[in-house]
């Protein structure tokens, strides 16, 4: 039997055992940018641009205390729509119309830092990639594509501030198959200049992808924080153990 | 009948303490149950490293029944309602996502306790005469504790909770003739739904806890009737002082008590160091996929099962039609082995073939998938036979011939990468090596019975190996 077939079997033996056939982008690696200011800086892009399509319905407005932020402040500047502060970050748009308008729902972000991780890199990096590799193109009902998503259903909300580019492919010799050829992506080309220059841009994205990051595991400092004391009191522990252990032990012959 | 009922006489000034311990056991026998279960037990003194595990299990699954109270009170067994309480817990509720780190940590910690726990009786032959029912008592926990893993795990209802239920439910399909119907009673439904997630979290919190506990209880009553074995496989009751007791032996109290706290420190250390600065582990012991809510309309593009159930599941997925053939070969080939080389009786061998023969048939029959249920199930179920399948003269792994350690080895070895197998996407590489090490991973067990008796044993001191510390 061949080799191929071989998968084949492997393949009939678990139904939705398919080969993943994303991730081939190479990710680039997210800036850490865990400061206060940049964190409250993502949060003001995501209520912005990501929460008018996209909810985060696990997560509470007023959390957003934990970034330094007061309840005025975040009744004054971030919500737009008769919200409380109290309130999740939920939206209008009805799961039905928005399939019917996008062709797909866009899914709720409150943990999707922690859901895109993967070998390629952590959720961070995946985000940060993505929402910086969009160009355009005309063959897509949205006018936008995507390295990260080929074919992804959402539009390119940042154009404004990143500018518009078109992906640039050349043509290679395929490495697995002798005379075929395929289409490589050789870089960005910018159609329009955006408000914003690339290494700002990057810096913003940076931003809103630490919010995105932040907001996946609210607790992730006060866990970390926690954790160096928990330790340094369970070392003191063992160690006192230890020689509790060894002041009964030394009587065994 | 028993002695009429007499009120144990302390002398009036006697603490209250002591008069009120006398009152309870002449009603209950609390002195004697905690002096024959620990206080009093007698114990060899050479224990090492490898017997903190079983203290290190009966810690964790404390704390698993502790955490998981505290999850039913906010968790909701709902399929709308299920992921979004889980993010509940980690965000709204106080301390809620330490208590789900401790539990979706300890749940790896547990497995990782119980494999190396496992791994200690095989060294040094814990298994072996009189401890037989000690093995299948532990064994019966390890079977509810994979079922307990395995209904909790659909419970956050994330991606990976849905699929790795669909897929391990539709196992049982191929169950020829009643297969579809028993998946879908198990199911109760015809894909993982609601009604799945009802009873799997009732399996989770009732039923599997129960029966767990008893069995523990089962396994620790049974182990402190016939006593401990120790890494010299010598059995030290049978050299007893002038005191009563094995020379070889001390009580529990305070020598064992006093290690286990050492140990247990060490093992809050890591285990803490897993939840407060890792509780992901990689992806490995919180899946990424599985922060995604279940969507029974989209197939992850890469199911894996958690990392302490990938071993079997590389068994499962290594067996292909054509690896059936060697199979088959292989079937035969230890039947041959059999007749010649055992001393079983002509009844029995004539048995075996028999079986053996229906085995070749089904095997010419029925799909591979049916198979690789087989080999997956008896690849589990293998382990209950080590008393009956160790022929050694020694227990210890130490009074063996040296090159029953690479034996040893070479499992290891063949059983930790048929767990990372599993964890990966299946190449034709990796289902050749996968099918290379279930074959070294059966061997091991069927061909114990000859391996493990041949070779130069060494000779087995009276005495154990113990230095002072």
């Amino acid at each position: 039997m061949k080799l191929s077939k071989k998968i084949l079997a492997v393949l009939a033996l678990l139904p939705g055992f398919v080969f993943a056939n994303e991730g081939s982008f190479p990710l680039d690696r997210a800036p850490e940018r865990n400061d206060i200011g940049s964190l409250q800086n993502g949060a003001k892009l995501f209520v912005n641009y990501c929460l008018n399509c996209h909810s985060a319905s696990a997560m509470r407005y007023n959390r957003l205390r934990d970034l330094g932020l007061s309840e005025d402040q975040i009744k004054n500047n971030l919500l737009f729509s008769g919200e409380k502060v109290g309130d999740m970050m939920t939206i209008a748009m009805r799961p039905a119309d928005a399939k019917a308008w996008f062709g797909a729902v866009p899914p709720d972000l409150s943990v999707i830092a922690r859901a895109r991780a993967s070998g390629a890199g952590s959720g961070a990096d995946y985000l940060y990639t993505y929402l910086r590799t969009f160009y355009k193109d005309d063959t897509r009902p949205t006018g936008w594509n995507n390295m990260v998503v080929p074919n992804v259903a959402m539009p390119h909300v940042l154009w404004q501030l990143q500018g518009v580019r078109t992906a640039k492919m050349v043509e290679e010799d395929d490495p697995h198959e002798h005379g075929k050829k395929v289409h490589k992506f050789a870089g960005f080309e910018q159609v329009s200049k955006g408000q914003l220059s690339p290494q700002e841009f990057d810096t913003q994205v940076a931003d809103l992808v630490a919010y995105m990051n932040w907001m996946a595991e609210p607790a992730q400092d006060l866990r970390k924080r926690l954790g160096a004391i928990v330790l340094l009191f369970l070392a003191v522990f063992a160690f006192l153990a230890w020689r509790l252990n060894a002041s009964y032990w030394k009587d065994v012959k | 009948m028993g002695t009429a009922f007499k009120e144990t006489k302390l002398p009036a000034d006697a603490p209250k303490s002591q008069k009120a311990l006398a009152w309870v056991d002449d009603r209950f026998p609390l002195s004697k149950l905690w002096n024959d279960q620990w206080g009093k037990y007698y114990a060899p003194k050479n224990f090492n490293v490898w017997y903190i595990f079983g203290s290190l299990a009966m810690l964790i699954l404390v704390l698993q029944i502790v955490t998981g109270i505290f999850l039913t009170m906010h968790y909701k067994p709902d399929a709308n309602l299920a992921f979004g309480s889980v993010e509940y817990i980690m965000r709204e509720v106080p301390w809620g996502w330490l208590v789900r780190y401790m539990h979706s940590t300890g749940a790896s910690m547990f497995f990782i306790v119980v494999y190396l726990h496992m791994t200690r009786a095989l060294l040094y032959g814990s298994y072996r005469k009189p401890r037989e029912l000690i093995w299948l008592f532990g064994f019966a926990t390890f079977l509810c504790l994979m079922a307990e893993a395995f209904f909790g795990y659909l419970l956050p209802w994330g991606q990976m909770s849905y699929w790795g239920a669909q897929v391990i439910v539709n196992l049982f399909s191929a169950i020829p003739v009643i297969g579809p119907d028993l998946s879908l009673w198990i199911r109760g439904d015809y894909v993982v739904s609601d009604a799945t997630l009802n009873r799997f979290f009732a399996f989770h919190v009732i039923a599997i806890p129960l029966v767990l506990l008893g069995l523990v209880a089962a396994h620790l009553i049974a182990l402190h009737e016939v006593g401990s074995n120790n890494p010299d496989g010598i059995e030290v009751k049978e050299n007893v002082g002038p005191d009563g007791h094995g020379v070889d032996m001390i009580p529990s109290h305070p020598y064992y008590t006093t290690k286990d706290l050492f140990g247990v420190s060490v093992f809050l250390f890591i285990y803490s160091a897993v939840i407060f600065f890792a509780p992901e582990m990689g992806g490995y012991f919180l899946e990424y996929n599985n922060f995604l809510p279940a969507d029974s309309m989209k197939t992850p593009p890469h199911i894996a099962p958690t990392w302490y159930f990938t071993p079997f599941y590389s068994v499962l997925r290594a067996t292909t039609s054509d690896f059936m053939w060697v199979v088959m070969a292989g079937v035969a080939a230890y039947v041959v082995f059999i007749w010649l080389r055992s001393r079983l009786s002509y009844k029995t061998k004539i048995v075996i073939t028999a079986i053996a023969v229906v085995l070749e048939i089904g095997m010419l029959f029925l799909e591979a998938k049916v198979w690789g249920v087989v080999l997956f199930g008896s690849s589990v179920v293998i382990l209950a036979l080590l008393p009956w399948l160790d022929h050694s003269p020694v227990k210890s792994i130490r009074y063996r011939p040296d090159w029953h350690k690479y034996v040893y080895l070479v499992f290891a070895i063949a059983f930790v990468a048929l767990g990372y197998l599993g964890t990966q996407l299946p190449t034709p590489a990796y289902t050749l090596i996968a099918q290379a090490c279930t074959l070294i991973y059966f061997s091991f067990f069927l061909l114990m019975p000859w391996w493990s008796a041949s070779g130069r044993f060494k000779a087995v001191p009276n005495r154990v190996t113990f230095t002072p510390h």
